[in-house]
């Protein structure tokens, strides 16, 4: 703790630990649905290029007002409860996807001393947390009592069981040559330069926990959960208004925390890429907006995948291969390569 | 066999999903296509079709002798003529009305009219705030056909060596 902080504490007594706590969770929080806000215009303008338009340049400066804009009309909407819906799941859904999306950021380390939580079982507890979104989904999908909701949120479970084990094996890579779950030491480990970061020694791993990721975040070319060709929206058919923003905010914060566990786990975190270059924050933020970018241009250019086609990857391709390279991961760490992944 | 082997490392390559986001990639950064419309406009031909516009001779006789070729060959029947005979024997319309919710913005009234008198301005930006605002009356025809005569003429002028 810092010394100027030193007489507020004392002035507190007993309650400084849980303001303080609640000071560090609004710093990280703010930004975090700013961050989300921003993305939403990160995505179509990025899209729009892609497809040679211009996305969104009306509202404000080169539209950079657009997601306030967006932000004002869904608070102003209506909330529609459809008469058939099972009113108290209704609304727990979009609750129940939106907070795991923000207590997962407890444990993200955006340096060695900026981390709301510093856990050493972080890894299992961003695994365990983000497993709950899909209740969310599932319960959002249940409660609509609609045909398509109910497709949607099947699928989404569905896609989502599959693919976490895939990247749960992704991740058993990482913590065998970090030795370690806690998030802050797994940056550390990958101290030294961009050679050192995990994602060369790990680099099927990384691949695959990257296209999980997208997959888990029901992002395309992995949306069948909302799939509008065939079930109109998916799981937030029925939703409007705040209801469905609150689904949207989840969808965004998920993607930002993916791009901060890639980022954290296989690009080095906070680390520089060279040597004589500083640590700090800026590197976790840029490497953070790469794989943004990445899940992107994705979408702008990949179709999406047929369902039978989503299980297959998942099943028959990514865990194979993740339980190969994990096999041969081992058998390296054994030989003098070793040192070079393990110092 | 070949073939399946190259099948099975361009795929575990992802080679071809790499040459995908090479083409999206390379269209980030082209020329965008989009016009910013209110500042930025399209060109417009002087054969452009638009609000319907109904014209008087220079002396101010108006050119429409309601011979009803116009109502007969519009296909979305959105034209209404009435006609008598004047007091100094000509046929005149005594109501000419266009519905411009059912016009369709072929031309063929235009191209039916033997005397040039109803024609389709180059004017599209119009609109009507309450129903019954686009059903379009004689008189507002030749309100249009009198505000905009000059461009119509030079339009038609343009376009008369193609005819």
């Amino acid at each position: 703790m810092d010394a100027w902080l030193e007489p507020v504490a004392q002035l507190l007594g007993p309650a400084w630990l849980p303001v303080w706590t609640l000071v560090k969770i609004v710093v990280l929080i703010i930004p975090l649905m700013l961050a989300v806000a921003y993305l939403t215009y990160a995505e179509r303008k990025i899209i729009g290029w892609m497809q040679v338009r211009m996305g969104p340049n009306r509202v404000g400066w080169w539209g950079l007002l657009q997601p306030i804009a967006d932000a004002l009309k869904l608070l102003m909407k209506e909330i529609i409860i459809p008469s058939g819906a099972s009113k108290g799941l209704f609304i727990l859904g979009p609750v129940l996807s939106l907070a795991p999306a923000l207590a997962a950021w407890a444990v993200f380390p955006f340096t060695d001393k900026l981390v709301v939580a510093n856990i050493d079982a972080g890894l299992l507890y961003v695994m365990a947390i983000t497993s709950m979104g899909v209740y969310g989904v599932v319960i959002a999908g249940w409660a609509s009592n609609s045909k398509y909701a109910f497709l949607g949120a099947l699928r989404s479970s569905a896609q989502i069981v599959s693919y976490e084990i895939a990247m749960g094996f992704a991740l058993v890579g990482v913590l065998m040559v970090a030795q370690s779950l806690n998030l802050t030491d797994i940056v550390n480990g990958q101290k030294g330069g961009f050679w050192h970061w995990y994602f060369l020694p790990l680099f099927p791993l990384f691949l695959v926990y990257l296209i999980s990721g997208v997959a888990e975040l029901n992002r395309a070319p992995f949306d069948v959960a909302e799939g509008e060709s065939e079930i109109v929206a998916g799981f937030h058919v029925d939703y409007s208004g705040m209801a469905f923003a609150v689904f949207f905010l989840a969808e965004y914060a998920n993607m930002i925390l993916v791009a901060g566990m890639t980022s954290t786990m296989f690009l080095g975190g906070w680390l520089s890429p060279f040597p004589f270059l500083p640590d700090g924050i800026f590197w976790i933020l840029a490497k953070m907006s790469f794989v943004l970018f990445l899940f992107l241009w994705f979408r702008a250019t990949f179709p999406r995948y047929r369902y039978d086609q989503i299980m297959r990857l998942g099943w028959k391709v990514f865990i194979p291969v993740t339980l190969v390279w994990i096999f041969v991961l081992g058998a390296v760490m054994q030989t003098p390569l070793g040192d070079w992944i393990h110092p | 066999m070949f073939e399946r082997i190259k099948h099975f490392f361009d795929s575990f390559l992802l080679l071809e999903l790499l040459r995908g986001l090479a083409v999206t990639g390379r269209y980030l950064f082209a020329r965008k296509f989009t016009l910013r419309y209110p500042e930025e406009r399209a060109p417009q031909s002087p054969r452009f079709r638009g609000l319907h516009a109904q014209r008087r001779y220079p002396n101010g006789e108006e050119r429409c002798i309601a011979c009803k070729l116009c109502e007969a060959v519009c296909p979305a029947m959105a034209i209404t003529i009435d006609s008598e005979q004047r007091a100094d024997g000509t046929r005149r319309t005594t109501r000419y009305d266009i519905d411009l919710t059912k016009c369709i913005f072929c031309g063929f009234c235009e191209e039916a009219c033997p005397v040039d008198a109803i024609v389709e301005t180059r004017i599209f930006e119009y609109h009507g705030e309450q129903r019954g605002d686009l059903y379009y009356t004689k008189d507002m025809l030749l309100a249009v056909g009198d505000r905009y005569e000059k461009q119509i003429a030079a339009d038609r002028a343009e376009d008369a060596r193609y005819r």
